[in-house]
């Protein structure tokens, strides 16, 4: 940086960190605040889970940073209304699906869920996204789906991530869709602190 | 009376003289002239306000810890017994619950942060509404818009230091915001933040823009401000005897002083009052900030509202097929969000900066201007102001758009749509019907001024007509009706001279004949002295 006294300001200015969240293949999904673990027989059709990465809450540092990348709302839905998004046939399980909690707008937590519509409402702008078809717009001032998170769940019925998610979350940048081919899907690749 | 003011005046001035010799300058500001009406109040609630909050801000800070480190919670609050949250969030706890009379000052400040910027903004609107912005004020109107501007600075930063659920969600969408400024926003953000959001130097450098570098700047240009007041000297309303050159009012000291000083208590009491029984702010309902919960019906501090419903007002996809968010090139344009956080807001900033100049333009008169104009009589001003607030008021409402939904049992997202299309076409016709509605009311003038007031008395004549008797204007009364300017639209030089040689500036001048158009095409002049002349012949 040429001006010190500016260039420090930034921190490390790895602005790639915004691509990263703590999601890794096979981290568990837990509930949030208090980080106890779901199993898929816990998630009943039309219930809807706050979820947060196993192991977040032990963090000892950038614990607030890495919760407000890595929140995750998981609902199941009656298979028959879920339609299946092109490519990610394999990411849900038996009608349960994790989408990102942030915004594409301009990231808040989107937390209202309405059962009856599949609708998932972002309160800050009134953002809807319909949780039944990819999570994709239907009002509002977002215009990108929420990234959904691949699940699975292990040998001991655990929910669990699959990968990292396969796009920057929350809002809009100039190089989001740089990062997005940034060897996201690689999931030995550490978040980077 | 007028004895015994010189000598209040010049007693004082002697006193001073006595020890400082600047007796003649001190009587001079004492006898300096202040003209009187309501509307001046304006400003100086804004002021008294100011100085509510500077004192109030320097108890707070006595408490106030503006660290974002972790502490776990242990004070007296059943609630937030063991929760973790950053000390600044505690120290507020801590202030609102264990010291006394922390929780009446915390409120005090809050409440005085929503008057000041609410006098701000009706203070402006006076100056707009009746020309008090012209030469040579238009400086001084630059001064103040910076103060508006500071005066929202100011209440964000305050708003976000206690680190609540709510005040973290505003930061949050700032950042969001910020990213999406093409090609740097992703480093203006790391740069705001020190980092990823939420970091932990955003309080500490919240807290350092709030307590001394916004209010040590509102502190400049308001000294500054008052000064140029005092070299303008104030404005006043048209009057008998009052004109361009002279200001008719009573002497700063005592009287303006003794009235000013007593008004400081009065806002003062009613800041106490308001905030000792309603409650604001509540940040122990919210809980500390933490980026997953979130609840609606929320809404930021009034003067950020606008922004707010900018961007709810804005779809992401317009007419459900037209995406407001482009993929160029490999890279991301976010104009569902630039256009309603950045280039809206910039718009209407920047117009309301640069009004002054629009308007000389128009009327290409380079005269000074310190007799203050009725709204009536400058209606395309008029009207656009009534359009300006008709535009601010419709984001403000889509701003709480939650809250009117659920109010009057009415859709959201029905009340959306419709604000979207009002958006564009209610400013427009609250500039027309305004427009209309000041025409007739100088026509009305007119009629007083031709034919008198209606008195009610009817008479009968010989011949059995009956008329109603009009009682003509008082002196005082008409002058008030027929002075003021009788504007024409500019007329320009033509585009070529005799030699058919294209004139240099003509675009601009054209452009400025247009504009001229625009606000003095359609008129309704004062009635004329000769007007007046035949009228009250026809009477006899
Ligand atoms: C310039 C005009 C100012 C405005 C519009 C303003 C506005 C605000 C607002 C809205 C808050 C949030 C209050 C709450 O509900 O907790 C706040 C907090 C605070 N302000 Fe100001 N303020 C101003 C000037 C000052 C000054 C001059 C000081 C100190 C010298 C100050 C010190 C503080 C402190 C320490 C807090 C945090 C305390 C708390 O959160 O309870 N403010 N301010
Ligand atoms: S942040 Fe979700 S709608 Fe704006």
């Amino acid at each position: 940086m040429l001006f010190p006294q500016i260039g420090n300001m930034g921190g490390d200015w790895n602005t790639k960190k915004f691509a990263h969240t703590m999601w890794r293949k096979g981290t568990r999904l837990a509930r949030d605040p208090d980080g106890t673990l779901i199993k898929a027989s816990d998630v009943t059709i039309g219930s809807a889970f706050h979820v947060i990465p196993d192991g977040l809450n032990e963090l000892e540092h950038h614990r607030i940073e890495e919760k407000a990348k890595a929140v995750v709302l998981l609902v199941r839905l009656d298979p028959r209304d879920l339609k299946i998004q092109p490519g990610r046939e394999d990411w849900s399980f038996d009608g349960i699906v994790a989408y990102s909690k942030i915004c594409t707008h301009v990231g808040c937590p989107v937390a209202l869920y309405e059962q009856q519509t599949h609708h998932l409402l972002c309160p800050c702008h009134q953002s809807t996204f319909d949780v039944a078809d990819g999570a994709k717009v239907v009002f509002g001032p977002a215009k990108r789906p929420l990234p959904q998170l691949p699940i699975a769940v292990d040998d001991e019925g655990y929910i669990v991530a699959q990968s990292d998610f396969h796009e920057p979350i929350g809002p809009s940048y100039w190089t989001r869709l740089k990062h997005t081919s940034d060897g996201l899907n690689d999931s030995s690749e550490g978040s980077s602190h | 009376m007028g004895a015994r003011l010189d000598s209040a005046a010049s007693g004082t001035a002697n006193w001073v003289d006595e020890r400082t010799s600047i007796g003649s300058f001190v009587k001079f500001i004492a006898r300096k002239v202040f003209p009187d009406h309501w509307s001046f109040m304006l400003g100086e609630i804004a002021l008294y306000s100011f100085i509510v909050l500077l004192i109030s801000g320097v108890f707070l800070t006595a408490f106030f810890v503006p660290s974002m480190g972790f502490v776990t919670y242990d004070g007296p609050l059943e609630t937030m017994q063991g929760v973790e949250m950053s000390e600044a969030f505690a120290s507020t706890l801590h202030m609102s619950f264990e010291v006394p009379g922390g929780l009446l000052m915390r409120q005090i400040h809050h409440w005085a942060a929503l008057l000041f910027t609410a006098a701000i903004v009706t203070h402006m609107a006076r100056v707009f509404f009746t020309g008090a912005f012209r030469k040579p004020r238009e400086l001084n109107w630059l001064v103040g818009f910076t103060l508006m501007i500071l005066s929202l600075a100011a209440g964000f930063s305050g708003y976000s230091l206690p680190d609540d659920v709510l005040s973290g969600n505003g930061l949050r969408i700032i950042e969001g915001v910020t990213r999406s400024i093409p090609i740097l926003g992703e480093y203006i953000s790391y740069w705001i933040f020190g980092g990823e959001f939420p970091g932990e130097i955003i309080i500490p450098r919240l807290f350092t823009m709030h307590i001394l570098l916004v209010p040590g700047l509102i502190l400049g240009l308001i000294a500054l401000h008052l000064f140029l007041v005092f070299l303008h000297k104030h404005t006043q309303y048209p009057g008998p005897g009052r004109t361009h050159k002279n200001v008719v009012g009573l002497p700063l000291f005592p009287v303006y002083t003794a009235k000013a000083g007593g008004f400081f208590f009065v806002v003062f009491g009613v800041i106490a009052l308001v905030a000792a029984v309603f409650t604001i702010n509540p940040v122990w309902n919210y809980g500390p900030y933490d980026p997953s919960p979130v609840s609606a019906g929320t809404q930021p501090d009034w003067y950020i509202l606008f922004v707010d419903g900018a961007l709810r007002l804005m779809p992401g996809w317009l007419f459900d097929v037209i995406p407001m968010e482009w993929e160029l090139w490999g890279y991301t344009l976010s104009w569902n969000i630039l256009i309603p956080a950045v280039i809206v807001p910039g718009l209407f900033f920047g117009f309301l900066a640069f009004y002054p100049w629009i308007e000389a333009w128009a009327t290409g008169d380079r005269g000074e201007k310190h007799v203050l104009d009725r709204p009536r009589n400058v209606p395309v001003r008029t009207g656009l102001g009534v359009a300006l607030i008709i535009f601010y008021v419709i984001l403000v409402l889509e701003g709480a758009n939650d809250i009117i939904a659920t109010l009057f049992h009415l859709s959201l997202n029905d009340l959306t749509l419709f604000l979207r299309v009002g958006i564009f076409v209610l400013p427009v016709l609250g500039f027309l019907i305004t427009r209309r509605i000041c025409f007739g009311l100088q026509r009305k003038d007119r009629e007083l001024v031709l034919h008198g007031k209606e008195t009610g008395r009817i008479v009968r004549h010989e011949h059995g007509e009956y008329i109603e008797v009009h009682e003509p204007l008082t002196e005082h009364e008409r002058w008030i009706l027929v002075s003021y300017d009788d504007i024409a639209p500019l007329e320009i030089a033509p585009e070529y001279n005799e030699r058919g040689v294209r004139r240099k500036g003509y675009r601009w001048d054209r452009f400025k004949q247009r504009l001229s158009r625009f606000y003095f095409e359609h008129r309704v002049s004062p009635v004329t002295p000769e007007e007046l002349e035949s009228a009250s012949h026809a009477h006899h």
